[in-house]
């Protein structure tokens, strides 16, 4: 099998696309946002939760369609979010999107995304990186969601 | 894997033999793209449905005509322009007999998108008065009715959902079976005495059903409604007359049948054409400008603003000299032997679910399938790794996927270069594809 195939589909990943952490709704949400990928079709919708009256984010819950790396990133994302505040889940956004577009240059730095660095590999394939992306933008409108309300 | 029986099979009632591999080799010789290597592996391109490659006779006729001919059409007093208009018409003349049509029933447009949106706009237009009484057959309103199938590609739906919201019609669509094919019974089920037209696809790009266009034609013409016909997974791989079919419109695309991007035709029955309102205006459509307003020439002129795709559509006429030189016929049936050998190899492979008609069934050369537990880019990228290419999502038929149940699924789609070695490579490699991910049982 390919190398490239193999930097691609990490065993970390094809698991989270199994496991699927956080798959189904929450009892109690803070924000809720539908994505979609218009040119492949996946779809999610996925809900955040923050620890009452904190910016701390408590839970992530998702439920969507797509490829095995739609379905690993929301599931790695929902393992890692909680316990982060709203800003360092941003920046931990922030650095995934940058790997993400590293197209295969650099290292990532495995102490802020942790399992997250699986995905390097998908920065070499340019046609999936919107599929890694998708939850994380979801959640990025959730956070935007959050922060409107609590400033409106 | 599964013996295949050869059964020489009846084409428009004439017994047509397949490609022998050695006919395929030769033609492949004529396709350079075919001899790439992706992913350290052979290029096995069963991604045809979506665009097909072009031999160099394709190559050669565009790059000869923009060393020797190149000029703007239909005016200017010059030889190259005269050579040019002259070469831009000779294609139109080649296309339309390649399709038992004469040329004025031919109008280019930039693909079949734009012819349907052509057909679709000309219709508003007349919805709106344009056009005067010559156009009121084709204006729609409140009670009136437009059938399509739930199986079409969006270019042949979105079109008619937008004709239906700014004319006040309704959109109604035939129901396809759990099979996504659908049948004339199907069809009179839905079609009634307000029916004004009725579009769809000759051959599915989803599921290669062959509908059944005569039936069609004769219960729309029994109440009076048009007929547009998606011609393009039929034009390049099946003989196709549309005047014995009595389509009223037809489209199809020119990359589909190894022509160039940037070139498409809509055939219209002569009478209708002339009425139809235009879709485009401007220069070189026209008759008498006044400030006060225009009139128009007559089709095919009508409908083709502004300056022209002309080396494509040159292109596009050798494209068409090249199939006939092979044969529609022998094109057809080396297709189907090849569709019905990956049916036959999909079957022994644990997992996998085949969309459309059941094996054995005269289909086009292409086959969607649902690979259990694995999602279709997945499949496409495994593929992909192997040097073997193939579409994969919704082929822009998100109505059938979702009638089906499915999200998206795994297309492979032939030609008349694809050899049987592409399809067993191809066959092999998606019995890897459950194992490598995990899911097989």
């Amino acid at each position: 099998m390919s190398d490239a195939l193999a930097g691609l589909y990490q065993e970390v990943i094809l698991d989270h696309s199994k496991r699927r952490i956080g798959f189904g709704e929450l009892d109690h949400f803070d924000a809720m946002h539908f994505e979609r990928n218009p040119t492949c079709g996946d779809e999610i919708t996925l809900q955040l939760a923050l620890e009452p009256g904190t910016d701390r984010i408590s839970a992530l819950g998702w439920r969507g369609a797509g490829c095995s790396i739609s379905m690993a990133s929301a599931s790695v994302l929902a393992e890692m979010a909680p316990g982060m505040t709203i800003a360092e889940l941003q920046s931990t956004i922030a650095e995934f999107r940058e790997m993400l577009r590293s197209r295969g240059a650099g290292e990532p730095d495995i102490d802020i995304l942790g399992d997250a660095v699986a995905f390097h590999g998908v920065s070499k394939f340019v046609m999936r990186v919107k599929c890694a992306m998708l939850a994380w933008v979801a959640t990025e409108a959730c956070i935007a969601e959050t922060s409107s309300r609590q400033t409106s | 894997m599964r013996r295949l029986e050869v059964v020489p099979s009846l084409v428009h009632g004439v017994s047509v033999s397949p490609l022998s591999d050695l006919e395929v080799a030769s033609i492949r010789a004529d396709f350079p793209a075919l001899g790439e290597f992706v992913n350290g592996q052979p290029l096995a391109y069963l991604d045809s449905g979506a665009t097909a490659q072009r031999p160099l006779a394709v190559l050669d006729a565009e790059r000869d005509f923009l060393l020797h001919s190149n000029a703007a059409v239909h005016r200017g007093a010059h030889t190259l322009a005269a050579l040019a208009t002259e070469a831009y018409e000779d294609a139109r003349a080649t296309v339309a007999d390649f399709v038992g049509a004469s040329p004025a029933e031919i109008v280019w447009t930039s693909n079949a998108t734009d012819a349907l949106n052509l057909v679709a706009y000309g219709m508003a237009n007349a919805s709106h008065g344009r056009g005067g009484p010559a156009a009121r057959r084709f204006a729609l309103g409140s009670g009136d009715e437009i059938v399509i199938t739930e199986a079409e590609h969006h270019s042949n739906l979105v079109p008619w959902q937008e004709l239906a919201a700014v004319t006040g019609a309704s959109l109604k669509y035939v129901p396809v079976r759990d099979d996504g094919t659908w049948t004339a019974d199907d069809a009179a089920a839905v079609i009634t005495e307000r029916t004004r037209l009725i579009a769809f696809a000759h051959v599915s790009n989803v599921t290669g059903y062959v509908a059944p266009v005569s039936d069609i034609v004769a219960l729309a013409h029994a109440v009076g409604a048009l007929v547009v016909l998606d011609a393009c997974q039929s034009a390049p791989h099946r003989r196709l007359n549309l005047v014995e079919l009595d389509v009223d419109f037809a489209a199809f695309s020119g990359h589909k049948m190894g022509g160039p991007n940037g070139i498409g035709v809509l055939y219209g029955r002569a009478d209708l054409l002339d009425a139809l309102p235009p879709f485009r205006t401007g220069g070189s459509m026209i008759n008498t400008v006044t400030m006060e307003g225009s009139d128009f020439l007559p089709a095919p002129q009508r409908f083709e603003a502004g300056t022209q795709p002309v080396s494509q559509a040159v292109a596009l006429a050798a494209a068409v000299r090249y199939l006939e030189s092979v044969g529609l016929d022998r094109i057809d049936e080396h297709e189907n032997a090849l569709a019905q050998r990956m049916l036959a190899g999909l079957a022994d492979i644990p997992g996998i679910q085949v969309v459309g008609p059941a094996a054995g069934v005269t289909r086009a050369g292409l086959v969607s399938f649902d690979v259990v537990g694995v999602h279709a880019h997945d499949v496409g990228q495994y593929l992909d790794s192997r040097g073997i290419a193939v579409r994969v999502g919704h082929h822009c038929a998100q109505p059938l996927h979702r009638r089906l149940g499915l999200t998206a699924t795994t297309r492979a789609s032939a030609y008349l270069y694809t050899s049987t070695d592409d399809v067993d490579r191809f066959l092999a490699a998606v019995a890897e594809v459950r194992p490598y991910f995990g899911v097989d049982e």
